[in-house]
């Protein structure tokens, strides 16, 4: 790869586009971004970063899974990450013993059902790993991703997943923003916020299970959090939120494909800094006051 | 008849909370429903939402039956404060209670399309005008007072033009002067609009300028008339089956001495208040 | 059993291990600092990483990370709980250096990364030597006293921070005394079960607890005892299957344990 960063930045972006592998990936990455940076800012807004994490991990059973039962590694990702969805759901839904309902103690205890499906899941797949003789020269890929390996499939596959899930979060939108942001009166209003809660939880589940495929499972995360915390920081309004949002996703992505080309560092290295130093650049200037 | 119960009794957690209850509030009327920590008044209005269900007796919510009619109600929910994190503004707040139960999303712009867009951005204004929050309605509600958020609530309690409001402890955490004006507000959407209210308090004394009349829950029974009749020695001696002493102080307090306070489970924010030996009315 | 060396390497370290995660385990779910656990045992991945592209021993870069990280985690929460977002974008940024030193250590043809991964991320309880053993059971044994030393100071602290500020706890230092603990602990136990299953030492355990008991003292000893029984259960059963590494073990018999709280 004869790569070569000139200050002229039309002509590395033509560079940058003429091979096709290159394209796949930044479209790969675009469309992951905005269907995590959409999906996040609701996991933020509802204070359920925890959890996202958590599904993100679920990706490595289900990796695992699926090459023991000889099925397609896709197959795995989708079914694990859903399924650990409706485990997540189901916590929030039973008894917290001899704690109360509501309130820090309900929270803190959920974290630890959490954390402990998360541990569970991860253990499973540690043992579905050594039954099935060690896919450990793919870790690295099943961790950090393979975004330069992408195919024409797999971009579609992509987009389908990233419409469906965008539609069912525009479906369920104002039901979800009501039930996140005031779940009592939302209740008493009819609104079924179990209900929503769970689909929401599912589609994180599908968005992650999607996106974990291009960019590796501990960097999903990154996409998730980061471009929603960015512009949470600089508006509470929702619409421009979202927007900015995915503004701030695909700049994240793209800037980290163009720089891993350009410098033969990963990708998803550039990508994190690039998300932490817009972050810390966003709460900055909300500290100062400069945005409200 | 905005509301009315007959023989009613309700029972939570195996316990009968109260029973044998008749009560009949007329349309425009405004109810303070009080009695001590226990006795049973969020549950009152749980049972009027159609949110809880009578273990015996009828009730009747503006003309239909519990919990059919909600639309038509405001409803503030007890104890609800929003934490210093929550970034979403108060107009959106207010907003959600006009659209939240609607699937879909709003689309951006559509005021410029849609009669129907536009007119609900005016009512969400008109409700905000109402209650005085205009000034700081497009700050995130997290960083709004305690009486700011409170009023943005009432805001969107009122955005759907409910012709009865439930409001359970709307004073709870406010400070007395924000009290006496958040009672005042109350007062003056009722009158004008005609609005049945039932307010929930653990003081009468912020609202006794502006009531038509108390509904009275202790020991399990209910009374219901005006200050005057129910705030007496004898009806709340009768109604806690012990010996009860109101005192009427010189500049028209009202002090309930003696009641015992019923096993309660004390949320977050009750902790936070003082209680004394001769704890005013509530 | 047979007390084989390697077997009672594992059930010394282990077992020291257990307890002080069982412990701390109990107050990072009162405090409900689960994610900041989670994120601090990822870092030790990303700090042994390093430590192997740097080409320091893998042990301090592991603590270096970790404590390095609570560091900035008890700061960050400083005014107020450190909300899930700025831990969430910690955990970002360390993913992302763990990333980084990846790549340094692949093209420095440090050996296989693969092998150093693989031993960071899922541990390795039977293959300690009697040395590391004794070493790890200093450390969490030291850690388990340091905390017993503090707990009801702590104790006062997470339940009810502003009562304690008012009557002299030094609720900052606490809070980061605390952290560092756990990220200590979170270091050692990471050569135990792992990084990615550190987690469910420290939640399981403490959350079985939880539920059984509103007790303190009652639920710290639980947490402790419950991870002792997951430990000696995941070793016994890795013992006898050899394909179930023994991390992966303890962890199923701890989040086994939790689901039978739910049902009871």
């Amino acid at each position: 790869m004869n790569a070569h960063f000139t200050l002229d930045l039309a002509a590395d972006v033509r560079e940058l586009l003429a091979y096709p592998f290159m394209v796949n990936a930044l479209q790969a990455a675009g469309i992951a971004a905005v269907m995590a940076a959409v999906t996040g800012w609701f996991m933020v807004l509802r204070r359920e970063t925890f959890a996202g994490h958590t599904l993100s991990m679920m990706s490595f059973p289900g990796a695992a899974a699926a090459a023991l039962a000889g099925l397609p590694l896709a197959a795995g990702y989708f079914a694990f990450c859903a399924g650990g969805a409706l485990v997540v759901a189901g916590t929030g839904v039973a008894g917290t013993g001899s704690r109360p309902a509501s309130g820090r103690g309900a929270e803190a205890q959920r974290a630890a059902a959490i954390g402990t499906v998360g541990a569970g899941a991860l253990a499973i797949g540690f043992v579905l790993l050594s039954v099935y003789g060690g896919v450990l020269e793919n870790l690295e890929s099943l961790l950090f991703g393979s975004i330069f390996g992408v195919t024409r499939g797999e971009v579609l596959t992509l987009a389908i997943v990233a419409v469906c899930t965008l539609a069912c979060l525009a479906v369920l939108g104002r039901p979800l923003l009501f039930a996140s942001v005031d779940g009592m009166l939302a209740g008493a209003s009819g609104v079924p916020v179990g209900a929503v809660s769970t689909a929401f939880l599912v589609l994180l589940g599908l968005a992650v299970a999607a996106t974990a495929q291009i960019t590796g499972i501990l960097l999903v995360f990154a996409l998730l959090v980061a471009p929603a915390a960015i512009a949470r920081e600089l508006t509470p309004r929702i619409a421009l939120g979202l927007t900015l949002s995915v503004v701030f996703g695909l700049t994240v992505a793209w800037l980290g494909l163009a720089l891993s080309y350009f410098t033969n560092y990963s990708a998803g290295f550039f990508t994190t800094s690039a998300a932490v130093a817009l972050f810390a650049l966003a709460r900055a200037a909300r500290r100062l006051g400069v945005v409200r | 008849m905005a509301v009315e119960l007959r023989d009613a009794s309700v029972r939570l957690g195996g316990r009968s909370v109260w029973s044998e209850v008749d009560l009949v509030v007329g349309e425009g009327e405004f109810v303070a429903v009080l009695g001590p920590n226990g006795a049973g008044k969020s549950t009152l209005l749980g049972v009027l939402l159609g949110l809880l269900a009578l273990e015996r007796g009828s009730v009747s919510v503006l003309g239909g039956g519990a919990g059919a009619h909600n639309d038509r109600i405001g409803y503030l929910p007890q104890r609800r404060v929003f934490d210093a994190s929550t970034r979403v503004r108060g107009v959106d707040v207010v907003r959600l209670g006009l659209d939240g139960r609607r699937w879909g999303v709003p689309l951006p712009g559509a005021e410029r399309f849609s009669a129907r867009a536009r007119s609900e951005r005016a009512r969400v204004a008109e409700a905000i005008e109402r209650v005085g929050a205009s000034g700081y309605a497009r700050r995130p509600i997290g960083e709004c007072s305690g009486g700011e958020q409170q009023r943005l609530l009432i805001a969107q309690a009122l955005v759907r033009r409910p012709r009865m409001l439930l409001l359970d402890e709307p004073l709870d955490g406010l400070d007395l002067p924000n009290q006496a004006s958040v009672a005042g507000l109350v007062q003056e959407i009722c009158r004008t609009q005609g609005v049945t209210v039932l307010l929930v308090a653990h003081d009468v004394n912020p609202l006794l300028p502006y009531l038509d009349r108390v509904l009275y829950l202790a020991g399990g029974r209910a009374a219901m008339g005006t200050p005057a009749e129910v705030v007496t020695s004898e009806t709340l001696s009768d109604l806690y089956g012990s010996a009860i002493e109101v005192l009427r102080t010189s500049d028209g307090r009202v002090v309930v001495v003696g009641q015992p306070e019923a096993p309660h489970h004390h949320g977050p924010r009750h902790e936070l208040r003082g209680r004394g030996p001769g704890q005013v009315l509530g | 059993m047979v007390f084989e060396a390697f077997f009672a390497n594992a059930l010394l370290a282990g077992s020291c291990i257990a307890i002080a995660s069982g412990l701390l385990g109990w107050f990072v779910v009162l405090r409900g600092q689960v994610f900041a656990g989670d994120a601090l045992s990822h870092v030790a991945f990303t700090g042994a990483l390093a430590a192997a592209a740097v080409g320091l021993g893998l042990r301090a870069g592991l603590f270096a990370a970790t404590v390095l990280v609570a560091l900035v985690i008890a700061a960050l929460g400083a005014r107020s709980r450190a909300d899930d977002v700025s831990i969430g974008i910690v955990f970002v940024w360390v993913l992302g250096l763990g990333v980084f030193f990846l790549d340094r250590f692949n093209s420095s043809g440090g050996g296989s990364s693969a092998t150093i991964a693989a031993r960071t991320l899922f541990g390795s309880l039977f293959g300690l030597t009697a040395g590391e053993a004794r070493l790890a059971a200093l450390i969490a044994a030291g850690t388990a006293l340091a905390l017993l030393a503090v707990g009801r100071p702590l104790l006062f602290t997470s339940i009810d921070a502003p009562l304690a500020a008012a009557s002299g706890a030094p609720v900052r230092a606490l809070g980061f005394a605390f952290l560092i603990l756990l990220g200590i602990v979170a270091a050692e136990a990471t050569q135990a079960v792992g990084a990615l299953l550190l987690l469910g030492l420290l939640a399981a355990p403490a959350g079985a607890a939880h539920r059984l008991t509103a007790n303190p003292y009652r639920g710290m000893a639980l947490a402790a005892g419950i991870a002792l029984l997951a430990m000696w259960g995941g070793l016994a059963l890795s013992y006898w299957v050899a394909a179930l590494a023994p991390g992966a073990a303890v962890i199923l018999v701890a989040a086994g344990i939790y689901a039978l709280t739910m049902v009871v």
